[in-house]
């Protein structure tokens, strides 16, 4: 009886993709899916977190010298981003600045500042303003920015000798004395 | 002699004049808000995300419209311009991203599905007519396409050979 049902009329409504059509068009989707999973998955990260290996990176300064993994080794390293059209950052660069003359001596600290979608000429207005000497240099591509996986400017990263996160800032530091107490406990005696 | 001092005088005007125009097409004039907003249109500022350069109002951005008017001013094209920014804060900042790894499917994708959803429509719609079309294909006296289908023929032999046996 079963055959009464299976009209041959009916067939034709039946037709579907070939096998190998359907196969692509869920192989296509999938992937896509994969795609936007992972951008996703990569804006909800967050920044890096402390006690992690934060990304290597090399910074060449506005004057032509390089800061990589091997300057960095074996000191203590603060990265901080600012650009000169953030106000924020401005309360922090003397601070910062001050800082810097005071570990720089010791051999073992080195502060680097990335200018984060900045202009040339304007940033060096900025380090001329503050009359910053520790090294400075551009985010090219904002490479080292998105491997950071930044918020904003100011933010600063202080890494150990080890070369692990000890401290994340994410906003303007609001003295000297905040500085010295992120960078102290990671010098050792 | 004195033809000889006019031609002298004649050539030293004429070499100083080829100077003079030549330092005045060297310099550029200023470029108009125009002529920097038609690049900054096509870009965006990481900060400020989903806002063109040309109307972005922070500081950031009229930095960077300056520094198209820089550029402009020293004689570099568009795409010089376009291709300076990105060297220099991405590629992100382009309003279109340049086709290549993954930005190939923002390219793909969307005439892919429109494809595809132009295809499964085409199969509906003719999916849908069907049903409508076998009723008038299958009245009680049968036509004479039913009459000359044999698969036709054959079922309903098949048919009566099974109601003869009950």
């Amino acid at each position: 009886m079963n055959e009464i049902t299976t009209s041959p009329a009916e067939k034709p409504s039946q037709k579907v993709l070939p096998r190998w059509g359907r196969i692509l068009a869920w192989v296509g989707l999938f992937a896509l899916l994969v795609v936007v999973a992972m951008v996703l998955l990569r804006k909800q990260q967050g920044p890096v977190a402390i006690g992690q290996r934060p990304p290597s990176f090399t910074l060449t300064t506005f004057d032509g010298q390089q800061f990589g993994p091997a300057e960095m080794s074996g000191k203590v390293v603060l990265v901080n981003f600012w650009a000169s059209w953030c106000k924020p950052c401005e309360q922090e660069a003397a601070d910062l600045e001050t800082a810097w003359r005071y570990y720089q001596p010791r051999g073992d600290v080195l502060f680097l500042g990335i200018a984060w979608t900045d202009t040339e000429s304007a940033s060096l207005a900025y380090i001329k303003r503050f009359n910053i000497t520790y090294p400075n240099g551009p985010d090219l591509g904002t490479t080292i920015s998105q491997a950071y996986r930044t918020t904003g400017v100011p933010e600063t990263y202080i890494i150990d000798k080890n070369g692990n996160l000890a401290s994340l800032k994410l906003s303007p530091y609001s003295s000297l004395a905040e500085i010295q107490a992120a960078i102290d406990p990671l010098l050792g005696p | 002699m004195m033809n000889k001092r006019n031609l002298l005088a004649i050539l030293l005007t004429l070499l100083f004049g080829l100077l003079v125009v030549g330092v005045v097409s060297a310099q550029q004039p200023t470029p108009s808000d125009d002529q920097v907003n038609a690049i900054a249109k096509q870009l965006y500022c990481p900060v400020c995300e989903n806002i063109p350069l040309d109307v972005c109002p922070t500081t950031a951005c009229a930095q960077w419209r300056e520094l198209i008017r820089q550029k402009l001013t020293d004689g570099w094209n568009e795409q010089q311009i376009k291709n300076y920014f990105v060297q220099q804060y991405g590629a992100r900042v382009l309003g279109t991203p340049p086709p290549k790894g993954i930005n190939w499917l923002v390219y793909l994708v969307p005439p892919v599905a429109i494809l595809a959803g132009v295809y499964v429509l085409y199969h509906a719609f003719r999916s849908w007519k069907r049903p409508a079309q076998q009723v008038n294909l299958s009245p009680s006296a049968p036509g004479p396409q039913a009459e000359m289908d044999p698969t036709q023929d054959e079922y309903i032999k098949r048919l009566e050979d099974e109601v003869r046996k009950r």
